[in-house]
């Protein structure tokens, strides 16, 4: 029960007066972290007696301190985590005293899940990276460093655990405290306070300990409590990235989202940006009614003064103040993903409210998380962090990360996975794109169709070697001369030929590959051709990136389709037989994946259809597409 | 509208919820609101009208009856539904109940399992909700603490723990495969007090059973069981007393225990609750029956 007049409880209010402190505990596996949040609750006396209860059940069960109790089965909420004894996943805890409210996220320490310390950060203003005074700095505490830095906490604990176990030494606490200081000076970090503590017998967490009287400084829970993470977003420009447009009825228009950052009032002008038309803010709904002004974190409803195009995606921002709009940019990543980052695939990007597709167009170091050295890569690997220069489909508005954390934040998604593949934040825009305009040409598109008695289109056969692609595709090329069609055959043999010669057949030349054929096929409709493409391209993504590249309407995936092992019993050119010796690798279908089309505007099964009968069926779709 | 200026924590809160329900609404093609009748689901629904005003709901809520909720749980149901004209609809298993399923005859984890868990898959399966919005909060139990804001579900609508999707900032990766779903919990980031003092900050109308007053009960297993109507067999030598109980959550009637108390008013029962020593699902005898219970019942589709 809880002793009269303590100076917490279990569910104290705080100080509503502001927002809850948001933290995390992070550093390396069995450092204690889990430990540390569970021994600050008891103390706190904010563990539920029923809680308490069962705490002394499951340690005696999963514990891994003997006779005491293990706090940190507390927050080792999932069966997987008690029964090994680590914490895998983060979780989140809320707690108050008389002086702040507190929302803190402890999480794992194992390299396999530094994706969900990611998570935890992402949300947090100070990192409290604990380190066992034994061991000293870890790799992965440097790692936690580095993205707890890239993330934009500016506040750092650095937490000296287990001091009792190096008999409350302070020349170990301090040199810890200084290598740690030295190896962060690049992080940007505005404050680091070393604290020596002992999570599992309480020196330090609440109050001073008498074991360290060489330490002078505050406690955790002191300094948690008063320690001041700058929060400036009421002076930073308007931005509200709008996220639902309301229409509830034919004469109400409003477009719903939340303030990022700076204010508004009714009737001050904004700028709709990428497009960046103007416009005046009519009246603003907030969650109590109708309001004259609001601030960062409201979600409100704002209706304008005139009928501008604004849709989900677009940010609503300070006139004289804009972020900044452009399709390519500088940006730091941290890949989460087992698959490798693949430059030049196309990957959805989540931008505030916007997805759209992005590229990596070049990866331009990876970051040594032992020695922060830049090192030269290829690509980038789960856990590794690098710097990119990243490309988008169309352009979109946003700030670097460093002045606005949420206009300059964005995800990366796999397209046939849907795994949150990486999180970046951007440094700055490339002027690139900007300065090279697109040469406006006398003669349009149009113009040069217009000579045809056709449309350009592509047509694009996909499948594994030996299913009857090129076949097929040099069957349909005759009959539409025949009918004094202009077309052109690109067949994967041949361009590999010539103009990718360079390109090898690891994953990332077949990404470039594509990318390249993609890019000629265009050109290829720009002069009004119909162009036929024939090659394997087992990647939904490249598929995919092309479909976008070229646009819906000239784009006809035809997916020829032929059972593995029919493709092996025909072997044309013999490949299969030298793959399955072992002396082709990276061959498709035998040690790659073929990613089959889900919706492929033509499926051609081969196995019960002869190649001149397939080959009429692409020209029936040409006819009834009005193409030819 | 005068608490916004002062209580700046609970603004944050209601904002991040409208925040998420909008989301919710933009990415996915089919939502429904999870709506179970007690304190947390009152204040989902009263954010969500404030989410989407002047429009309607762009939902409907789901009331998966198990048939052994508190006879004012339902009453509030359709009165609320009513004051407010929104689209509520009801789903019952009826296999379980042709079953002869009960908490009284089968016990609380196979009544559990099949008229809460299963009821609840036939209907999502049946509507194909591509997401649904829960009021489960973080702070309830400690698997919920681990759980994402807008969280997983596979074709057969399983939570895989092991294996959930970072979730940076507030970039909700809401993509799916054609079958499977999200749960989105708008209230993840709540506490217990969070939402009391919001029902009162709003006014926020709530089940009575929530406040103190005389109720015949008998005690079992140390826990207070309400006799809510004669379908509860009463053992050899017990017989109903008249007590001044309230509770502080609400579930099937015999599986939920009550608490004595002379909180009748809000004031009283924020008041209690910050005295309390216990959490508030000590009385929920289903989260109990074996460790990690909650766990597996979420992995296996369950709210």
């Amino acid at each position: 029960m809880l002793a009269p007049g303590t100076s917490t409880s279990l569910q104290s209010a705080g100080t509503a007066v502001r927002p809850a402190l948001r933290f995390l505990t992070c550093g390396s596996v069995d450092d204690g972290k889990s430990t540390l949040i569970g021994r600050l609750l008891h103390e706190q006396n904010l563990i539920f007696d029923d809680h308490r209860a069962a705490l002394g059940r499951d340690s005696k069960r999963h514990g891994t301190t003997g006779d005491d109790i293990d706090y940190a089965l507390l927050l080792d909420g999932l069966e997987a985590e008690r029964e090994q004894g680590i914490t895998i996943d983060v979780a989140y805890r809320y707690f108050s005293t008389e002086r702040r409210s507190f929302v803190v996220a402890d999480t794992p320490g194992h390299e396999q899940y530094t994706r969900n310390m990611a998570t935890g950060a992402s949300n947090s203003d100070l990192a409290v990276l604990l380190v066992d005074a034994r061991k000293g700095l870890l790799s992965q505490t440097r790692r936690h460093a580095v993205i707890v830095s890239l993330l934009g906490i500016r506040h750092v604990v650095l937490a000296v655990n287990k001091i009792d176990l190096v008999d409350y030494d302070q020349t170990v606490f301090e040199t810890i405290s200084v290598n740690f200081k030295y190896f962060a000076a690049d992080l940007g970090f505005k404050t680091i306070t070393a604290i020596p503590i002992s999570a599992r017998h309480g020196d330090n967490i609440s109050t001073p300990s008498e074991n360290t009287p060489w330490y002078t400084g505050p406690a955790l829970l002191e300094h948690l409590e008063t320690v001041d993470v700058d929060d400036d977003r009421d002076t930073m420009p308007f931005r509200m990235p709008v996220q639902w447009v309301n229409r509830a009825n034919s004469d109400f228009r409003g477009f719903a989202g939340t303030i990022v950052s700076g204010g508004i009032a009714r009737g001050d002008d904004v700028a709709v940006l990428p497009s960046g038309r103007l416009t005046k803010v009519a009246s603003i709904l907030g969650s109590g009614g109708e309001v004259d002004s609001a601030g960062p974190g409201d979600a409100v409803t704002l209706t304008l003064a005139d009928e501008v195009d604004v849709s989900r995606g677009d940010v609503f921002a300070a006139v004289r103040d804009r972020p900044v709009t452009g399709d390519q940019f500088a940006a730091h990543l941290f890949w989460m993903s087992n698959e490798r980052l693949l430059p030049g695939r196309s990957y959805l990007m989540k931008i505030g409210h916007r997805t759209l597709a992005a590229t990596v167009t070049e990866l331009k170091h990876r970051l040594d998380i032992d020695t922060l050295a830049k090192l030269a890569a290829k690509t980038l690997g789960l856990n590794e962090v690098g710097l990119c220069n990243l490309s988008t489909a169309s352009a979109v508005a946003f700030d670097p990360y460093a002045e606005n954390r949420d206009t300059g934040a964005f995800i990366l998604i796999d397209r046939t996975s849907n795994e949150t593949v990486a999180a970046g934040t951007i440094d700055f825009a490339l002027r690139r794109a900007s300065n090279i305009h697109h040469q406006s040409q006398t003669i349009s598109r149009d113009a040069r169709s217009g000579l045809m008695r056709h449309k350009p289109a592509v047509l694009w056969f996909t499948g594994l070697p030996g299913s009857g692609k090129s076949t097929i595709a040099n069957l349909v090329e005759a009959e539409l001369h025949g009918r004094r069609v202009h077309t052109i055959m690109l067949d994967g043999d041949n361009v590999r030929h010539g103009l990718n010669r360079d390109l090898g057949f690891t994953e990332s030349d077949r990404v470039e590959n594509i990318r390249r054929i993609g890019e000629v096929a265009k050109l290829m409709t720009d002069a009004g051709l119909v162009v036929l493409c024939s090659f394997i391209s087992p990647f939904q993504a490249e598929r995919h990136m092309v479909r976008e590249l070229i646009g819906a309407d000239e784009f006809i995936e035809v997916f020829v389709d032929t059972p593995l092992e029919q493709c092996i019993a025909r072997d044309p050119k013999g490949l299969y037989r030298r793959a399955l010796a072992g002396e082709i690798k990276n061959f498709t279908g035998v040690d790659q994946a073929y990613e089959v089309p889900e919706h492929p505007e033509l499926h051609l099964q081969t196995g019960s259809n002869d190649a001149e009968t397939l080959a009429s069926k692409v020209i029936d779709d040409l006819v009834r597409r009005k193409i030819v | 509208m005068s608490w916004r200026k002062t209580n700046h924590r609970l603004r944050r809160l209601e904002a991040e919820a409208i925040y998420l329900m909008r989301e919710a609404v933009a990415e996915f093609a089919n939502p429904v609101m999870l709506y179970s009748i007690g304190k947390d689901s009152s204040v989902l629904l009263h954010l969500a009208l404030k989410a989407f005003h002047p429009a309607k709901l762009p939902f409907p809520l789901l009331h998966i009856d198990t048939t052994w909720k508190f006879r004012e749980m339902i009453a509030f149901r359709d009165r609320e539904a009513a004051r407010l004209g929104v689209e509520l609809r009801v789903h019952i298993n009826e296999d379980g109940v042709a079953r002869g399923i009960s908490p009284v005859a089968s016990g609380s984890s196979v009544h559990t399992q099949v008229m809460k868990t299963e009821g609840l898959l036939q209907a999502l399966d049946q509507w194909k909700f591509d997401i649904a919005f829960g009021g489960a909060r973080r702070d309830e139990e400690k698997s919920r603490a681990k759980e994402r804001i807008f969280s997983h579900r596979s074709a057969s609508h399983a939570w895989d723990p092991r294996n959930q999707r970072p979730e940076l900032w507030k970039l909700f990766n809401t993509r799916i495969k054609p079958g499977e779903s999200m749960r989105v919990f708008p209230l993840s980031n709540w506490t217990e007090l969070d939402v009391w003092e919001y029902i009162r900050a709003e006014n926020i109308p709530v089940v009575p059973l929530y406040f103190a007053k005389e109720r015949p009960v008998v005690e079992r297993d140390s826990m207070l069981v309400m006799v809510d109507d004669d379908r509860l067999p009463l053992l050899p030598g017990e017989k109903p007393k008249m007590m001044k109980v309230r509770f502080r959550t609400l579930g099937c009637y015999p599986l939920t225990g009550a608490i004595e108390s002379d909180a009748d008013t809000l004031d009283a029962v924020i008041e209690e609750m910050r005295g309390s020593a216990n959490s508030e699902r000590q009385g929920r005898l289903i989260d109990h029956d074996s460790s990690g219970s909650m766990e597996a019942k979420k992995r296996e589709g369950y709210f």
